[in-house]
Order: structure tokens, then sequence, then C-alpha cells
């Protein structure tokens, strides 16, 4: 069983208690416990069980402007005495930063709303092998596919967020998570792709056998890949993949990377940065969402926002401490985005294929090539040639390279966006990227 | 190690009986105590930004049987607790009817001494080292926009407790420093990283003023990718420096020959035992035993002493790297590589400090014999998809070469190539194998683990290089 709402606070305020004795003029102070119990499969037998029980907490002391942290996972009173005098002592000789303190007290999150975000369902590991079972049974009926690992993952948390002003709030959450990896090979090639569903209530999720199915399906259209030669195409991106090019988006708005000018968005509110008809949401109230919070990692509220409008940029995301460098007040994401996405487009997935005649779809790309001080990207890729509407072949071994600066004003959008992530983006197209192939 | 038990009911003897008697028809398995310490402290933006210690007492409790491995880990160390983890992994392997394999090989090797590298340093001694990083930097170069220095140290402190009671403990310090400037000049922003680090003290790596060189170092990348232009697009020959580059073997080559992924024959290499996988005069090893680098162990987290395993022989496949679980099945030893990246994680087949050998060739003559092509010095990340075989890597300072000669630098760009045909592509070996500073870090199944490279300079003769220029 996880801990409990009142275990959690007793030692939240045991901690806050010491740290204010030993003379901190500010404490905060997180707790949280988490298990979770996974299973895994491989070729349709029992591979692995794994359960994990993490107790953890992180204090945070000042002393006017000065700050400093220590985590453990040594819950022990006579452990956490000894951390917090460390702590205490490490601040002491911490130079001053005028920027340092806890969230203003307005700001702070008032009432919870229940977001539905914890189920209390268990599914015992039993129920996990039969998913599993049934799951690989499909993935497993072409011959092509030669290999299949799956696993099946129950996560349940509770935290404590607390600080010397009088803060004291956390709640239970939990996910159900169940993935396919399928490999298949036919005499030219051998690849791998993955299908996964993740959700907050257990019956949210994909059934086992269309989970497979779709892995197994989408492993054997990969078999067989010709690399191109080097080209400027028009670039369609997967949902999977789109929804990266957004949390770079989101990095490059965290008001750290604006404040320590590392970020090719400073200085471009109220700019134009993408195409006309882009709209960019970040909503944390959603219910059952994947990203939701009822406030951010320092307990400060956070409200609904429009980030960008009509492709113009309209908010950063805002903590405390960078806040008060930028004069901004924070708006509860000190932990960045929370449900992420792009609004739909006008046009549907088949649509967007035809738009040209010749274009490449991208379903995988490799590597971190994302630099969001000069906002070039270039990374690794694979997909399919799309001509006319139709996947046509494979495509493997490639690059594709651009500047977010000219990518972001050339995006086209699908109207099939799905909440199936925290950070969710409908297909999308990019003109005039830079492919590099034979 | 009595840190394990001091703070609680548990005994040795209890912790003996449970894990005899929970693995007693088991093939393989243990109990896996860690005590970790470690610091982190961030100069940023002209201030000291944090200042954060964390210590960690957890175990992870392993039963395998056949191929299959339950595990249950924990931070709260009770014998409550760790009667609950025995009866999970007990369910979990109901029907087991293994024979526990008692064997494991000693060593009386130490690479690293038990230091605690975090007390060895006064916390104002490190908070001045930072501060002269910030000022040094900004004075030297008005361009210099963004300082960013760090320390980064642990302790860790292990002991594996196997069926019968056997123990084996090790304690490992490992520190990092690392310095990152971002350069400003007529609207352009570019930044350098350097660091340095390994299994040692602070101190060895500080000394006569070696924080000043890696300052340097930083500075001098941004400073050649403030001049940098769009990088080429397509196939073509590159050259890549010694030292750091080496992380293209890691990736393209080094996951690929994981026992893991060979036993379970998704590696494009599980059918290649004993073949041409590279060109002559390439040899390949991974090595745990390199005097207090940053890949080295005395022994894995399985308990078993590292070594020094040939991968790559002149060419010629020759090993895979192993943990006991792996190695069982496929019949063959352990080469001392199940790493974990703490308690909370299995054990996994992974790479110590991967290496390609010195062969005859000079750097210079590599480069005149390009008409076309680029000059890789340093990169920053890459990732490989073990089946297809495809990998990637980043440049973070790189050259065209035209007509021989090493021309101006270009942008960050993305290289990449087929794993199992990259290395039949290298057709020269140069003479000037160098390690890397000492700050890799491999990810694979969400688990880090710290691990070096080395390599001499290599010509490449087709690679894709994904710039923006056709």
């Amino acid at each position: 069983m996880i801990k409990d709402q009142e275990y959690l606070k007793s030692k939240a305020s045991y901690c806050l208690d010491l740290a204010k004795k030993l003379g901190a003029t500010d404490a905060s102070v997180t707790v949280g416990n988490s298990i979770s119990e996974s299973v895994s499969f491989r070729n349709r037998v029992l591979d692995e069980s794994n359960r994990s029980d993490s107790l953890a907490i992180s204090i945070e002391t000042y002393i006017g402007k000065k700050r400093s942290s220590i985590s453990s996972s040594n819950l022990l009173d006579e452990n956490l005495k000894i951390l917090i005098s460390k702590c205490f002592e490490t601040t002491k000789i911490t130079p001053e930063d005028e920027f340092n303190s806890l969230p203003d007290k307005d700001l702070l999150a008032g009432e919870i709303k229940d977001l539905n975000l914890y189920d209390e369902s268990h599914l015992e590991n039993d129920k996990k092998i039969d998913y599993l079972r049934e799951l690989e049974e499909v993935a497993s009926i072409d011959k092509k596919i030669v290999n299949t690992e799956s696993g099946f993952t129950e996560n349940k948390s509770n935290f404590i967020l607390a600080n010397s002003d009088g803060f004291c709030n956390g709640y239970k959450s939990s996910s159900f998570s169940a993935s396919c990896v399928t490999v298949a090979k036919d005499e030219n090639s051998m690849e791998r792709d993955y299908e996964f569903t993740s959700k907050c209530h257990l019956n949210d999720i994909i059934d086992p056998k269309n989970l497979g199915k779709i892995a197994a399906e989408q492993t054997i259209k990969k078999l067989s890949p010709k690399k191109i030669g080097s080209d400027k195409i028009s670039i369609i991106f997967d949902k999977r993949i789109a929804k990266g090019l957004l949390s770079s988006f989101a990095s490059a708005i965290s008001s750290s990377a604006i404040a320590r000018g590392t970020s090719f968005l400073k200085d471009k509110i109220d700019q134009q940065i993408f195409s006309n008809s882009i709209n960019i949401f970040d909503k944390p109230d959603l219910v059952k969402g994947m990203g939701s919070q009822c406030f951010d990692s320092e307990g400060v509220k956070s409200e609904a926002l429009k980030l960008v409008e009509r492709g113009f940029l309209k908010e950063y995301l805002v903590d405390t401490y960078n806040g008060k460098k930028l004069n901004l007040k924070s708006n509860g994401r000190s932990g960045g985005g929370t449900n992420l996405y792009f609004e739909n487009g006008q046009i549907s997935f088949e649509e967007l294929l035809k738009i040209h005649s010749r274009s490449l779809y991208i379903t995988e790309t490799i590597g971190h090539g994302t630099n969001i001080v000069t906002g070039d990207y270039s990374v690794g890729a694979n997909g399919f040639l799309v001509e006319n509407g139709e996947l046509k072949y494979p495509v493997s071994e490639i690059t594709i390279a651009g500047n977010f600066n000219d990518m972001f004003k050339s995006i086209t959008l699908a109207n099939d966006l799905d909440f199936k992530y925290s950070v969710n983006s409908p297909t999308m197209m990019i003109e005039g990227m830079t492919v590099a192939g034979k | 190690m009595s840190n394990f038990f001091n703070k609680s009911d548990l005994t040795r003897n209890d912790v003996e009986e449970i894990v005899s008697d929970t693995l007693k028809n088991c093939d393989d398995g243990e109990l896996y105590f860690e005590d970790s310490k470690s610091e982190s402290i961030l100069l940023d933006d002209n201030k000291i930004k944090s200042s954060n210690y964390s210590s960690d007492l957890g175990f992870g409790f392993r039963a395998i049987s056949d191929e299959v491995v339950a595990y249950s880990h924990s931070n709260e160390i009770s014998k409550e607790s760790l009667k609950n983890s025995s009866k999970n992994l007990k369910s979990t392997l109901k029907s087991s009817k293994g024979t526990y394999n008692h064997e494991i090989p000693k060593t009386n090797n130490k690479f690293y001494e038990e230091i605690n590298p975090i007390e060895q340093k006064s916390l104002d001694s490190k908070l001045e080292v930072l501060n002269k990083v910030n000022d040094y930097l900004r004075k030297k170069d008005f361009t210099v926009k963004q300082v960013t220095a760090s320390f980064a140290g642990e302790q860790k402190s292990i002991e594996i407790i196997r069926s019968g009671g056997e123990a084996l403990t090790d304690v490992r310090p490992l520190i990092r420093f690392n310095v990152s400037v971002m350069l400003e000049k007529n609207g352009r922003k570019e930044t350098g990283v350097y660091g340095v680090g390994g299994r040692q003290s602070y101190d060895e790596y500080l000394k006569n003023d070696n924080w000043k060189n890696v300052c340097e170092e930083a500075l001098r990348i941004a400073s050649v990718n403030l001049e940098s232009k769009p990088a080429p697009a397509g196939e073509m020959k590159v050259v890549l420096g010694p030292g750091w580059p080496a992380i293209l073997i890691h990736e393209a080559i080094g996951h690929g020959l994981e026992g893991d992924f060979n036993r379970k024959k998704t590696s494009a290499f599980h059918d290649l035992m004993g073949q041409k996988v590279a060109s002559e005069g390439v040899t390949i090893v991974d090595d745990g035993t390199l005097d207090k680098r940053r890949g080295s162990l005395t022994i894995d987290d399985e308990g078993t002493p590292t070594e020094r395993t040939v991968l790559i022989e002149n060419g010629i496949l020759k090993n895979f790297m192993q943990d006991r679980l792996n190695a069982r099945l496929m019949k063959t030893k352990s080469t001392g590589s199940g790493r974990r990246e703490n308690y909370k994680h299995i054990v996994l087949p992974r790479m110590r400090n991967t290496m390609m050998l010195s062969g005859k060739q000079t750097q210079d003559e590599m480069i005149k014999s390009v008409d076309k092509g680029i000059f890789a010095v340093s990169f920053g990340g890459g990732q490989v998809d073990i089946t297809s075989g495809k990998f990637v890597f980043n440049c973070t300072e790189a050259y065209e070469i035209n007509n021989g000669k090493i021309g101006s630098p270009i942008k960050g760009a993305t290289l990449i190539g087929d794993g199992p045909s990259i290395l039949k592509e290298v057709s020269m070996v140069g003479n000037d194998m160098m390690m890397d500073p000492g700050i890799g870090t491999c990810g694979k199944a969400g688990q880090g683990v710290p691990v070096g490279v080395a390599q001499p300079s290599i010509l490449i003769d087709k690679m894709t290089v994904g710039g923006t220029k056709l």
C-alpha cells in the first residue's frame, strides 16, 4: 500500500519544524511515495517481474536570500535530522541570490480540483500476464515477426508538498501502461517498431489485441527500406514525432532558458513565430490528463494558457525564481508544460498526404540534434516516401535538418489530434527542410 | 558495510537466511545493497544557482530462474520490507526448479581508492573554483554572455549478498567538473562545453590550475562555432579526431555487441561471431580495468571482477559483453559487464571503457587524402537502433575538408551510418589513440551508467552528413 497523506504530512511538518528550529527563515519540503509493479514478456513467455517501492524526500532551506537543498530516500527521523542540519550549514555558506524565495503567497493554490487522476483498481500480476499473453499472440501471428517483447506497468503515487508559508497539499495519482516492441525480418533487413498505451485509469487503456496488432503492422511495413537521395522535400511528421517538436518549443520558452538568454525564442513575446493558423494550448486541468496537475512543483496554482495565438507567442512557462528575474509572475509552470498541445488543423490526414505529389512521412527520429540556443535541428530519421497521397516504400538511414525559426513558420497541421501523451500534436507537415541521404 | 545493518532491525544472519531461502530453487540471483552520497553544485548566470546533497540507501533483490528475472527493490531497510520482497520474488517464480550457481571469480585488484570525494574538498573551496571560472571567462572574452560551471561528486558503496552468505563489496568514487560557455557576436549565439572527471578526488583534476584549461577548451569550441557555416548534406568522407569521437564506436557497434541483444537475436550482430565486421587493422576492446577511469569498475554490479574484453580483433568479431544471466544462457562466461544505474534497476550487460586501438597512419595523411569531406573533432550525444543497426551522433565541432585541406568550421550536424557496415568503411587508423576526458554517460533501457571511450584518428570512406547545404 502506498503511504497515506497523514504519514507524508507528518514527515513534511517534522522537517519544516526542524529547519525553523535550526534558524532557517523559510523552508519547503516534498515527500513522495511511489509503488510500481511491472511484468514483461518476451516471445510469449514471462521474462521479468519487477516491484518497486520508493520513498523520496527533498528539502530546501533558506536563510534570507541564501538557499540550498538536500534529498534522500531514507525517511527515518534520525537521518532527516542529520541531513537538515547539513543542509542548513550549507545554506549558511552559500552566497545570496536576490531572486531566491518561496512563491508569492497569493499565487499558491487554494482549493484543489478533483481531476480524477487516481484509479484505485489493482491488476494482479497474473492478470497482467493474461493481458500480455493475449497481446503477444496477436503480435506474433505474421511469420515475419521474429521477436516480441511486451510489458505492463501499474504505478501508484502519493505526495505532499509543504512550505513554511503554510502551504501543505498533495494528492494521489496512478498510471497503467502497456507496451509492445516487435522485430520483423525479411531477406534484406531486420526492423523494430512499437506501440504503447498509458492512462490514469485501467479501463481506458487500449485492449491487448489491438496494441499487438498495431505494433506488428507498423514493424512489417518498415521492412526492406531504401535510402533516398539528398533533397529539399516537404516532411510529414507522424504524431509521435510531431509532439517532440512541441516539447522543444516548450523548453525554448521555459523561463530559465529565457532568463539565461540561451533560447532562440528570447524577446519574441508578441511576435509571430509560427504560421498564422497555429494555436498552442497548455491545460493543466484536463480530467484524467496524462500531464494534469492541481499546482506546480512549488505549490503555485496553474491555469490554462494559450501560449501561441494565430502564430504569435503570448506566454513563457514561468516559475518563481526565473519569474522574479524576468519581472514576471509565476504561472505555475515550475515543472514545465502540463497538457501541451497544438489545436487541430483544418484538413484531414489523407488530405495532408496529398498536398504535394512527393513528400516524406517520418515515423521515427534518432539522436539529440536539437539546439534550443540557435534553433538548429538535425536528426537521423526513417519513415516512408509518399507519392500522390500514398505510402510508396520505407526509407531509412537519412537525416533531416532545418532551423526552428523557419520550420515553425512552415507548419501545416491535420485535424487528427488525440490525447495519448501529455504533449500532443496532430500530424504535421513542414516545408523546406533538407534531407541528407545518398 | 555496517551502514546497511546498524540503523534497522536487520541482522546479517536474517539477511543471509532470507536470501538463501528465497534463492534455493533459482539458477542465480542476489541481494544488492547500495549506499550512495552525492552532491551537485552549480554556478550559472553569475551566481551559485544550486547546491544539492543527496543520500540514498536501498536494496534490490533479484531471483533468476532459467530466463525469467524477478526483481523487487525498496528503500525501506527492514526485516519486513525484505520479507515482502522475498514473497514477491517467490510468487513470480513459484514453479522454479533451478540449481544455484555459487561460482563467482575473485579479485585482489582495485582500480580506484575508497575515498569520498565530497568530503575531501570543502564546499568553500568548490565555490571558490566555480567563481574563478566565471570571472576568468567573462574577463577573457567580452563576447561571453553566459557561463555555467558545475561540480558533481559521489561515493557509492555496494554490498552483494549471494545465496549461502557470500558477500562482495566495492566503494566507488566518481566526480565530474564541467564548464559551458555561451558567446554572442553580431546577434549570433553559440555554446561550447568541456569537462573532466573520473574516479579520483576533485583536486586530482584541478591541480596546476587545470580548471583554466577546461575553460579555454569550452571557449575555443564556442568561438569556432561562432564562425561556422551551414554543414553540407549527403554522403562523403569523414575524418574523426582522436578521443571523445569514439562515441561513434560506442553507438555504432558497442551496443550491438552487448549479450542481451544477441541472446535475444535482436542485434544486427547476433549471427556474425567469428566473421569479418571491420576493416583489417581495426581492433576494439572494452576494458573495465583502467586505473581511475570513469568507466572502470573493480567488480561489476553482480560481483564479477571486470576485465579487458576483446570485442573485435583485426576486423574479426571475437566476443560479446556478458553479464551472468546472458552468459549462462549463451553458454559462456560473464565478462564482468553486468551493470545497473542503482538499486532501483535490474542488471544489464553494459559497456565500460570502449576503445579502438592505435594503427599506423597519421591524421595528416588522412586529411590530405580527402578531396571533399568533413573533419569531426567533438561530439554531443549519439544513439543507435540496435535492430536495424542505424546509428547517429551529433557534431559539436567539425570542419569542411576541401582538396586535402581543413576549411571553415561547420554548424552542428547529425551524422548517420549503419553499424554493421561502418567499420568496413574505415580505411585508415591513426597512431594517436587518446582517452576521452572522462565525461560519458551511457543510457540503455532508462538506466544511465558512467562509461569511457577512446580511439585514434580514423578515416571513414562513406558516411551521411545531415547538414542543410545541398
